[in-house]
């Protein structure tokens, strides 16, 4: 006798129970704390928190080893937790110009005001594994130099003063938010923005790889890429005068493009623009070739039809949230829809045959 | 026992008046898809977050809530979503369909016939019916505007032309009071004649979408089709094996190595109910 498939109740608890098992491992090992993956796995706890669109370090460690290393699933719980958080408010712009920068190159001009400071970085390691680091070894100490207080101008600024780059395009308006308003086509570009700096790594990355391919080319340069605090202020209304409520690590790039000019426009440099949270260079990067390449109808350029040119196409398929939901929601039982088909299938070949054989 | 780390229904005030507003307009014009600000869920998208986000706005403290996915109270889907509200409202649950105040559903409506007062959620993945005709959302936004649905009638004919028949076996378009066309949402067309004049509200919520729309009770929904190939709700051409009814939809279960099968009421709480009253299916004696 078949017997209903019941007991979806027992079977998800023990599946819960099993998860929580498998996440903490072998016990005779040590179990790893948040301070630890906070500190030890930085970047990953920035991807985290550039997607998740949550700037908390500890949470987002919490989240990577509650997800047991998945960081989409981290980014997943960071967004659910977000959505249970009150708005305070709006704090007033930062000023990246103010960063106290660890890390600033340019990639157009060999020195420049501010200097080229290489920060710690994998660009020039040689990728190889380091068997040391598997004995525990402390890494040396590195050389220090006494922070510099000057301000370290944008590179772009210096090209705007003698007119070769478009100055940016500036509105008084208050931005749209993607996380309280329904996205709406054709997006602005601080929506455009938004989407991107929080949407999927590998998915930004490889839609501006397109365009470096020849599908929507911008040619573009790393204008400037710098990483570094920021302090963020918030105006208090009982104060009437802005106040600094903390800071947050920033990458921002300005990516310098070619432009040979529109029927309204003479050439010259046009910007595209990413910042994202915390020491997240590869997106940084990414986003603001993407920015650019969204840009075409406004500079007045050719559609070639590339991926990365469609708005509605990058915008609606970057978040790796919405896309990993509904493209594993798959496994979800569909019977009933499958059972549907069953029938229209079974339907559809008997009067195939029947026809077959009628002309037979 | 409500977990009182969050609000009621898990959503804050401000975001269920937000949804709300939205489902009023939905009321107002049955069948618009209206745009609204879907927040992330503790669950994943295309789990039913639009339809959860809707639950937690209709809810009361008075309510009674059944869930289900295909048809059936016992699916694991269903279960998490009971338990999510059973924990963050504190809400009473029922598998009844006759004692549910709100029900929410994957795939199908319940084969009881609902009544005046209840409120029918569906799940809804993609609530754009002319998405796989025009994947742009801006175009087909239009078209709507327009009233310009000459595209669903030609991929209709065009079925029709190949196979015979209209090949399109759940999430079957319908048009709403004659003027928009609407995804049913992925139930079985067996259920679509439901769908019109029921007394309960009937609200359609795609979370990743960002899109709710409505049925007010008793809307006049017709499921599209042509007066020389009428539309047809067809299901198993089978009796219910546990409790022989011949008017629910039926599920296919294989038994055997040997391609034996059973067909069962997809609606476990109408099979059930049918069960106590005595009535017996070609299998449903043995145990």
């Amino acid at each position: 006798m078949y017997v209903a498939v019941k007991g979806g109740e027992r079977a998800i608890d023990n599946a819960h129970a099993w998860l929580a098992s498998e996440r903490r491992g072998d016990t005779a090992l040590a179990e790893l704390s948040i301070a630890q993956i906070r500190e030890q796995l930085t970047l990953a706890v920035n991807r985290v928190m550039a997607e998740g669109s949550l700037y908390d370090p500890d949470l987002a460690a919490l989240a990577i080893k509650q997800a047991r290393g998945d960081l989409i699933e981290a980014i997943f719980l960071i967004r659910a937790y977000r959505t249970t958080l009150p708005r305070l408010g709006a704090s007033v712009p930062v000023d990246t110009a103010k960063m106290a920068v660890v890390r600033r190159i340019s990639a157009t001009f060999k020195d420049l005001p501010g200097g080229q400071v290489l920060g710690p970085t994998f660009d020039y390691t040689h990728r190889l594994l380091d068997f040391k680091l598997a004995a525990e070894c402390a890494p040396e100490t590195p050389a220090t130099a006494p922070p510099d207080p000057a301000a370290v101008p944008h590179v772009t600024d210096f090209l705007n003063r003698d007119g070769l780059i478009e100055v940016n395009p500036q509105s008084a308006a208050p931005p749209s938010d993607l996380t309280r308003a329904p996205m709406e086509l054709p997006a602005s570009r601080a929506l455009r923005l938004q989407a991107l700096t929080r949407g999927d790594e590998g998915f930004i990355l490889s839609m501006a790889y397109s365009t470096q391919r020849g599908y929507g080319r911008t040619h573009a340069f790393v204008g400037e890429l710098r990483i570094g605090l920021v302090a963020v202020e918030m105006e208090i209304p009982e104060l009437g005068f802005a106040v600094q409520i903390g800071e947050v690590e920033l990458t921002e790039c300005d990516s310098v493009n070619q432009f040979k000019g529109s029927k309204t426009e003479p050439p010259q440099f046009t910007r595209g623009y990413g910042l994202v949270f915390g020491q997240t260079e590869r997106k940084s990067i990414a986003m603001s070739l993407v920015d650019r390449s969204l840009r075409w109808a406004e500079l007045g350029e050719e559609n070639t039809g590339a991926p990365a040119q469609d708005e509605e196409f990058v915008l609606m398929h970057a978040d790796n949230i919405q896309a990993t939901g509904f493209l594993e929601h798959i496994k979800l039982p569909h019977y009933v829809d499958f059972q549907a088909e069953l029938e229209l299938v079974r339907k559809l070949r008997a009067e195939a045959y029947a026809q077959q054989e009628a002309a037979e | 026992m409500t977990d009182q780390a969050y609000n009621f229904a898990y959503l804050d005030e401000q975001t269920k008046r937000m949804i709300r507003r939205a489902i009023l307009k939905g009321v107002a014009v049955p069948g618009y898809q209206v745009p609204f600000a879907s927040r992330e869920m503790p669950m994943p998208y295309g789990w039913g977050t639009g339809g959860v986000q809707l639950t937690a706005a209709c809810l009361t403290p008075d309510d009674r809530l059944k869930v289900i996915d295909q048809g059936a109270d016992d699916t694991t889907n269903a279960v998490s979503i009971r338990k999510f509200f059973q924990r963050v409202a504190g809400v009473a649950v029922t598998e009844a369909t006759t004692e549910a105040t709100l029900i929410q559903t994957r795939h199908r409506i319940p084969d009881t016939p609902l009544r005046v007062g209840q409120i029918l959620v569906y799940q809804v993945p993609i609530p754009e019916p002319l998405r796989f005709l025009e994947p742009r959302e801006a175009e087909t936004r239009k078209m709507h505007e327009l009233e310009d649905y000459g595209l669903m009638h030609v991929k209709l004919y065009e079925d029709i032309a190949r196979h015979g028949q209209i090949a399109t076996a759940y999430a079957y378009p319908v048009k709403v009071e004659g003027r928009y066309v609407m995804d049913p949402s992925p139930i079985p067309k067996f259920d679509n004649p439901k769908l019109s004049g029921s007394p309960a509200l009937q609200l359609f919520g795609a979370g990743r979408e960002q899109r709710i729309y409505a049925l007010p009770p008793f809307t006049h929904v017709v499921s599209l089709d042509f007066e020389d190939h009428p539309f047809v709700a067809s299901k198993a051409d089978h009796a219910c094996d546990l409790c022989a009814a011949t008017d629910s939809y039926l599920d296919e279960v294989i038994i055997d190595d040997d391609g034996g099968r059973m067909f069962v009421c997809s609606d476990t709480d109408y099979c059930g109910g049918r069960r106590a009253a005595g009535y017996v299916g070609r299998l449903g004696g043995q145990a």
